[in-house]
């Protein structure tokens, strides 16, 4: 039987993914699949304008309707004690002071300020009876003039009080003397302006919560679609205040996709289990798409003025960056950062640029808050570097690829200090970029021009030499940065009596396959069977304490914390296994599963240690039963995967239309647990970022209504809109994490946007075209218009 | 009103209301929530089923439409021991991530290897043409059902 030749499970192999099991049965349990006793149903009120003052909200005729059991609205919520939501990282301005934010009821009480902003929950036995009693709620609104346009938010009227300008920072980050110096001194400038589209993010589950409320114990349980339960409990009780923490349970399921819009702290939950309390029955919510498009929170949303600075020989002497970011009507979970701490600080990109001087607006604007969205600041910052960099090689008559390779860091380069803050510990981008040329066969790139342009078409090939930053974050400059809370994570390992493991990680999966890739880290470490290993992640009731999944972060921090953990596993085994031996641990060697005594041909196997451990009739005697250790790993760095992505487009000029005929991608990662898997993640990204070159685009209208509220209004790539993907990687492992890995879940989103951009602005010799290149704006663009 | 039907080889009777829509009747009246629902206009294919041998959308098909039909869901093609062979396909080619739309679009798979011919990539890529994926980029999702498509 082929079934019995044992799969190879170890690091770096294939493994094909356990959690599949349940998915492709149907048999996988989202939050909308679970169901409670006596279980009703909340649907939001939503505000219909962009801007308006709550003058009254009147619930009679809902409260009339048979079957809705309560209409809860945020003057509750704040009479009760509930707090604001808060933004989880206080970003200072250039002066030094703190950012202006704006106070963000989870239900707005006297004023909304976006279109879909809740403003009251309905709550009723039925699904039905809730959807009629949340359209007979009789709110009156006075509307205002709302504040929509980004490019002049800062000159229209002042959304809040106290917040001038409509501003929550101007922040500043390198030398900006140096810097202009090196723009005077300069042989050639590069100027560019740049937008990056607002993107929504559209996981394909909707976010859904379920929150359970028992008189009797006091205790709380909230079912919810989180990349981050321990943070939404911290969130939940230490800011908002519904409940103590340990009263709180929060459990995040099988999720359906995140892409960072589950990371943050949301109205709609907060609401749920504040109400579930006073209805006293459980509540299911679960979003419409519709709901997702107006209030998960968008991502990007930049207007950006770049100029490169270059000396004769092409060598880049300066970078000086002005960017205007949207941070919609309130600031999200990590919406400040992201636009500053995780985009500014990324600019050097793969070179040694030297001086570097970047200014960000923040700017509220009467629109959905903005946050963290697949790459998070970063694919923004590659947006500018890589375009501007494609830009000055065009403007010099030099080759993209050679221009490049001339600025690049080396590899002896490392550890690279970048004046943008951060230290690069190792990589080795020419590898990459060389790797990229020979899969797209750049050599042959006229060649195929020639040919499409016989086809009447236009082909274009543009590059992306990415770097980001993952693994957040050393826990100690997060927080002198303005984080609220630290960055580690936890996990911890339990050797069962019986010799098998269960794992427990702070880290959430929500498509990531850590169920997978974790074995293998654990079985490879302690030498136990794969099949051996289960890992256990999204409760607050089973684990510690984590702080998830997001930023590629869960392998490089989550994974490094079970290394730890193993780690202490091993130590204590090898006293135990002294013990059993009559040695003394210093005696004892541990490897693959096995306590060996120093030249003996003595051993115990670790999982009779592990049993050893639990009946302990013959043990060392100053030794606690057992055989349980946890572990918080706080990184000493970011890490830094980077690599180089090239596209090819072809434009037809008759319709506008860019077909995206060939997508590279070249990325090091650091060591690979589980090719599969990451080659998944690349594709994925890569399908986002090809999503926001070419397609989606999240758009208000002047009066702040949502143009894009729908699937069928919001272009989401399907599949006979990407080609094959080439993916490959190179290695330099990351010298700081015991794993020597980096992070994969971003990099596909953080390359491709540029690389396309790249690619059909060389298609049609333009300068620049504001992304998503629809059919309509590259028509134009063909015909000079 | 009452309806029957054979879900998954099985007679099922339901009472719902007229407007209920099959994905609810699979969903909340059976408890089937292997079928999802990803979206409010008929967009993402999360909830696609077989209806007499066919997929559709359960989500643009009303319960009374249904009433004597055929329904094979998720659930009914295969189980984790003996897996359907795109099922199968699906795990070996890592053509799911978050699993959310798989279900749809192993049913959407499945319609298009048994009633479509010449299935290359292109006409693979255009039979999905009803099916989101937010995560894998399609490019598993193809190579699994082209691996079922070849093996014939
Ligand atoms: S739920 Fe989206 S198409 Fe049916
Ligand atoms: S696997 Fe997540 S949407 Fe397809």
């Amino acid at each position: 039987m082929s079934e019995a030749i044992a799969e190879d499970t170890g690091i770096g192999a294939p493994v094909r993914r356990r959690e599949d099991a349940r998915f492709i049965t149907g048999t996988g349990r989202y939050t909308d699949d679970l169901n409670q006793p006596g279980q009703v149903y909340g649907v939001f009120c939503r505000s219909p304008h962009a801007r308006a003052k709550i003058n009254g909200v009147d619930a009679e005729e809902a409260l009339g309707i048979p079957g809705v059991l309560g209409v809860y609205t945020g003057t509750e919520m704040v009479a009760d004690g509930i707090g604001d939501l808060p933004c989880g990282w206080l970003v200072k301005d250039k002066a030094g002071n703190d950012m202006r934010s704006a106070p963000h009821p989870p239900l707005a009480a006297t004023q909304v300020n976006y279109v879909g902003e809740p403003y009251a929950l309905v709550v009723a036995d039925s699904l039905q009876a809730a959807r009629q009693g949340a359209e007979s709620v009789n709110a009156e609104f006075e509307e205002l003039h709302a504040v929509v346009e980004l490019g002049s938010a800062t000159v229209s009227e002042q959304i809040y009080e106290g917040i001038d300008h409509n501003l929550a920072y101007e922040w500043a980050l390198g030398e900006e003397d140096a810097t202009r110096m090196a723009f005077a001194r300069a042989a050639h400038v590069t100027t560019l302006e740049l937008t990056n589209n607002r993107l929504i993010p559209n996981a394909m589950e909707p976010r859904a919560c379920l929150g359970v409320h028992d008189a009797a114990t006091g205790d709380y349980t909230l079912y919810t679609t989180s990349q981050n339960p321990h943070l939404e409990r911290l969130v939940l009780s230490a800011f908002v205040q519904v409940a103590p923490e340990h009263k709180l349970r929060v459990v995040a399921p099988d999720v359906g996709g995140g892409f960072g819009s589950k990371i943050f702290i949301y109205a709609e939950e907060t609401a749920v289990i504040w109400a579930a309390a006073k209805v006293g029955r459980p509540i299911k919510w679960v979003a419409d798409r519709s709901e997702s498009f107006l209030a998960d929170a968008h991502g990007r949303d930049h207007i950006t003025r770049a100029e490169l600075a270059l000396d004769e020989q092409g060598r880049f002497t300066g970078l000086r960056v002005k960017t205007t970011a949207n941070l919609g009507a309130y600031l999200s979970t990590f919406g400040s950062s992201v636009p500053t701490y995780l985009y500014g600080t990324l600019l050097a990109g793969q070179y040694k640029t030297p001086n570097i001087y970047v200014e960000v607006q923040g700017v509220y604007t009467n629109t959905a808050p903005v946050d963290a969205y697949r790459g998070a600041g970063r694919p923004e910052a590659t947006y500018v570097v890589e375009r501007i960099v494609e830009q000055a090689a065009r403007e010099l008559g030099k080759d993209p690829a050679d221009l490049r390779r001339m600025n690049m860091i080396q590899p002896e380069d490392f550890p690279y200090e970048t004046p943008v803050a951060l230290t690069y510990d190792t990589g080795n981008y020419e590898a990459s970029l060389d790797k990229a040329l020979e899969l797209i066969d750049y050599a042959g790139f006229e060649g195929r021009r020639a040919a499409a342009a016989e086809q009447n078409k236009r082909r274009g090939i543009g590059f992306a030499c990415y770097i980001e930053a993952c693994g957040l974050a050393p826990s100690k400059l997060a927080i002198e940065l303005g984080a609220g809370v630290g960055l580690y994570e936890s996990g911890e390992i339990r050797m069962n009596p019986t010799g098998n493991v269960s794992v427990f990680t702070g880290s959430h999966s929500h498509g990531q396959g850590h169920e997978t890739t974790f074995a293998q880290v654990v079985s490879d470490k302690l030498g136990v069977p794969y099949d051996d290993v289960d890992i256990v992640h999204g409760d607050t009731g089973r684990m510690e304490f984590g702080l998830g999944t997001y930023g590629s972060r869960s392998l490089a921090v989550g994974g490094s914390a079970l290394i730890a953990a193993a780690e202490k596993i091993i130590e204590k085994g090898k006293k135990i296994a002294a013990h059993m031996m009559q040695t003394t641990p210093e005696q004892v060697d541990f490897d693959d599963g096995t306590f060996s005594l120093q030249d003996s041909n003595q051993s115990v196997t670790i999982q009779e240690v592990a049993f050893a451990a639990y009946v302990p009739a013959d043990y060392p005697e100053d030794l606690e039963p057992g055989l349980t250790e946890k572990a918080f790993y706080d990184p000493n760095n970011f890490t830094y995967p980077a690599g180089t992505h090239i596209a090819e487009v072809e434009v037809d000029i008759e319709t506008g239309v860019v077909e995206l005929v060939n997508f590279v991608a070249v990325d090091d990662f650091g060591h690979i647990i589980n090719p599969l898997i990451v080659h998944g993640q690349v594709h994925g990204g890569v399908a986002q970022g090809a999503g926001q070159a070419l397609m989606e685009h999240g758009i208000y209208d002047e009066y702040g209504q949502l143009q894009t509220g729908s699937m069928m209004d919001y272009c989401l790539p399907r599949a006979d809109d990407l080609p094959d993907f080439q993916v490959d990687t190179t290695v330099t492992p990351c010298t700081h994490n015991p794993l020597g890995v980096k992070g994969c879940g971003e990099a596909g989103a953080i390359g491709s946007p540029a690389a396309i951009m790249n690619a059909v602005t060389h298609a049609l010799g333009t300068k620049d075209i504001a992304m998503p290149a629809t059919p309509e704006k590259v028509w134009r663009a063909v015909r000079g218009e | 009103m009452k309806i029957t039907l054979q879900v998954n080889g099985e007679p099922r009777e339901v009472d719902v209301a007229e407007n209920t829509l099959l994905v609810d009747v699979l969903r909340v009246n059976l408890g089937l929530t292997g079928t999802h629902v990803g979206c409010d206009t008929s967009q993402c294919g999360a909830c696609t089923v077989h209806l007499d041998g066919r997929a559709v959308k359960a989500c643009t098909v009303l319960a009374p439409q249904a009433d004597g039909a055929n329904v094979l869901t998720i659930e009914g093609i295969g189980t984790p021991d003996e897996l359907h062979p795109m099922q199968a396909a699906f795990r070996e080619c890592h053509a799911l991530q978050c699993g959310f739309c798989t279900p749809g679009m192993i049913m959407q798979a499945i319609d298009l290897v048994e009633n479509g011919d010449q299935l290359d990539n292109a006409a693979i890529r255009e039979g999905l043409e009803g099916n989101l994926c937010r995560c894998t980029g399609y490019h598993n999702i193809v190579r699994a059902i082209q691996s079922v498509a070849d093996a014939g």
